[in-house]
């Protein structure tokens, strides 16, 4: 009994079991939960980030006021933590749509030959135009709001998806089981759903954690730049806009949300990581 | 010989797609470029004579001919508010940028590929787990963020270097262009460094394992000339590409580090574009930057067959 319940345990381990195994998998995952954790019920504790107080403009970090205060007497550490949580949200929510997109555009270029060569045209030249610069088009275009600016950071984000779920497209489709489900007459969204898509999970779960990471930073970026979310709803990347001026005068306003954002992006690039590893450990050799 | 032409043809889609894109985010989008040069107070005539001075009341597919034509021409346009050409408002910004992104690419080479060397040589110690944990750092940390941190403590608490600015080494002296160019390159170069020391590593960890490098110890050579001569050049192709991609990726970390810096280059050209929202600048600088983007693309591939002679067309 004890021999068999081992074998068992080898062949289709429980996720906590292949998570626990994996040290910096862990330590990523913790680290992310409790930001998360920070950002979801941190603002039901911390004042309004927008209340403004003149009687304590530019305050530096001190027992009273953890991150300090802004020149409007705005409490840092109130805006830092909502700012948290939008960019937080920002970061997922570009992850979920750009690999919604990716997949479905992926999975059409690689299995319907005609599409291939019109979507990887399009892919292509999408990659040709920086990132960046392309989000600042077209929020500069549209006008700043949250929904413009999730929107503009995830275009840029969709190619490398589109390529990633087509290569393992191009690779399945030419296995023994997909052929002999092709000869049983399944039909082909039959082999899509039960054939293609499973295998196309693994890569695409370590992808969206990339793509997270890259659009919690483009946030940042086009906030710091003031194209990005407007003023009125704090994030990490536009209360760093508002630290600019002040930067000599009140450095805190960018080192806090500076260094939540650094700390928040390198958890998830390393849970990325420990996916990576743990998913797919023909990858993880050659890294 | 076919293959490079080949492949040099092959740009030329791409191209094709990169300007229908940039024309149909303009002219397509919700927002009108008119009515946002016209401002707020802008009757509806005075929106309509800034659209027929602009050749956007033109129907869209007389537009989009204009369009290919001038842009087959090298032709970027013009901007919409001082009504100079793009190309030339390119080449007045061109010098500080092409020197930080040179600084830059010397600096993230002679630092990154010994790096990633050393760290795939002495693997599992702690030079390797120190280049592990500086490339996820060098991931993670935003660009601006690190800009100031340097400021902080090299200009404000240190004053070594100057806070920011700009200078010509051709009008001011290299001395003075070193000193201003340090901060931003190596601000810059953080992120390229992981990128690449990582990248080294993995590519010259693999090549150590091969028959190759038993041989050439076998023989006796030297550790140094192992890896200078037998294991770098094998490891280079994958080094190149990223390389390749990095240095055209540059240009969204050139508009931060140049904002951060107060460098009067392309980067804050684009900036300026956006925040005045003159859309003939930023149209050409997305072409100018995309068609760089597809230039060094095609070098990388072109420069394979001269880096590995095993690779032929």
């Amino acid at each position: 009994m004890a021999d068999t319940s081992t074998v068992t345990l080898k062949e289709d381990p429980s996720i906590f079991r292949i998570i626990s195994g994996n040290k910096g998998l862990m330590t990523g995952l913790v680290i992310l939960a409790v930001l998360t954790l920070i950002a979801l019920i941190g603002p039901i504790f911390t004042e309004s980030p927008t209340s403004i107080n003149p009687m304590v403009r530019i305050k530096p970090p001190s027992a009273d006021m953890w991150f300090g205060t802004d020149p409007l007497g705005r409490d840092l550490f109130a805006r830092a933590i909502w700012g948290g949580r939008i960019s937080l949200s920002v970061g997922v929510a570009v992850a979920i749509v750009a690999v919604g997109f990716g997949l479905l555009l992926g999975l059409l270029a690689g299995y319907i030959r005609v599409l291939d060569a019109i979507i990887m045209r399009v892919m292509d030249g999408l990659m040709a135009i920086p990132g960046i610069l392309l989000a600042i088009a077209l929020i500069s275009l549209t006008g700043a709001s949250l929904f413009t600016v999730i929107v503009a950071i995830t275009i840029p984000e969709i190619p490398r998806v589109v390529r990633l779920v087509r290569s393992v497209v191009l690779t399945v489709r030419e296995e023994a089981y997909v052929e002999a489900a092709i000869a049983a007459g399944t039909k082909l969204p039959g082999i899509m759903i039960r054939h293609i898509l499973p295998n196309t999970i693994a890569p695409l779960i370590v992808q969206a954690t990339y793509v997270c990471a890259s659009a919690m930073l483009t946030e940042s970026i086009l906030g710091f730049l003031g194209a990005g979310i407007p003023p009125e709803i704090p994030s990490w990347g536009n209360i760093m806009s508002e630290g600019r001026t002040y930067f000599q005068l009140c450095p805190w306003i960018i080192f806090f949300p500076g260094v939540a954002l650094g700390v928040t992006v390198m958890s998830v690039n390393i849970v990325g990581d420990g996916l990576r590893d743990t998913l797919d450990p023909r990858i993880a050799k050659k890294m | 010989m076919f293959y490079v032409i080949k492949r040099i043809l092959a740009t030329i889609p791409v191209m094709v797609v990169v300007a229908l894109f940039v024309f149909c985010i303009i002219r397509l989008g919700p927002g009108d470029p008119a009515s946002v040069i016209a401002g707020d107070y802008a009757t509806a005539e005075d929106i309509q004579e800034i659209r027929i001075k602009l050749g956007l009341a033109d129907p869209i597919p007389v537009q989009m001919g204009k369009w290919f034509v001038q842009l087959a021409s090298g032709d970027l346009g013009k901007s919409y508010h001082s009504n100079m050409q793009v190309t030339k408002l390119i080449s007045q910004r061109l010098e500080p940028t092409l020197l930080l992104a040179v600084t830059t690419i010397l600096l993230t080479v002679f630092v990154a590929i010994p790096l990633g060397t050393l760290a795939a040589y002495k693997a599992g110690s702690w030079v390797d787990k120190f280049v592990m944990i500086f490339s996820v750092a060098g991931f993670s940390i935003p660009v601006f963020v690190l800009g100031y941190i340097l400021v902080y403590i090299f200009a404000m608490e240190l004053r070594w270097l100057p806070v920011q600015g700009y200078r010509s080494p051709f009008d001011d002296g290299f001395l003075l262009f070193l000193k201003h160019i340090t901060m931003p390159a190596v601000t810059l170069s953080v992120i390229y460094i992981a990128l690449i020391s990582r990248m080294t590593r993995a590519s010259v960890v693999e090549v150590l394992n091969e028959d190759y490098v038993r041989t050439a110890r076998a023989k006796g050579q030297s550790e140094f000339k192992i890896l200078l001569r037998h294991a770098l050049p094998n490891a280079a192709v994958p080094i190149v590409t990223v390389l390749g991609i990095s240095i055209a990726l540059m240009i969204g970390g050139v508009v931060v580090t140049e904002s951060v810096y107060n460098i009067p280059g392309l980067g804050r050209l684009v900036l300026d574009a956006v925040l005045s929202r003159d859309y003939g600048v930023i149209q050409g600088l997305i072409l100018f930057f995309s068609f760089i983007y597809i230039f060094i693309n095609l070098l990388i591939d072109l420069s394979y067959t001269l880096i590995d002679p095993r690779i032929r067309y």
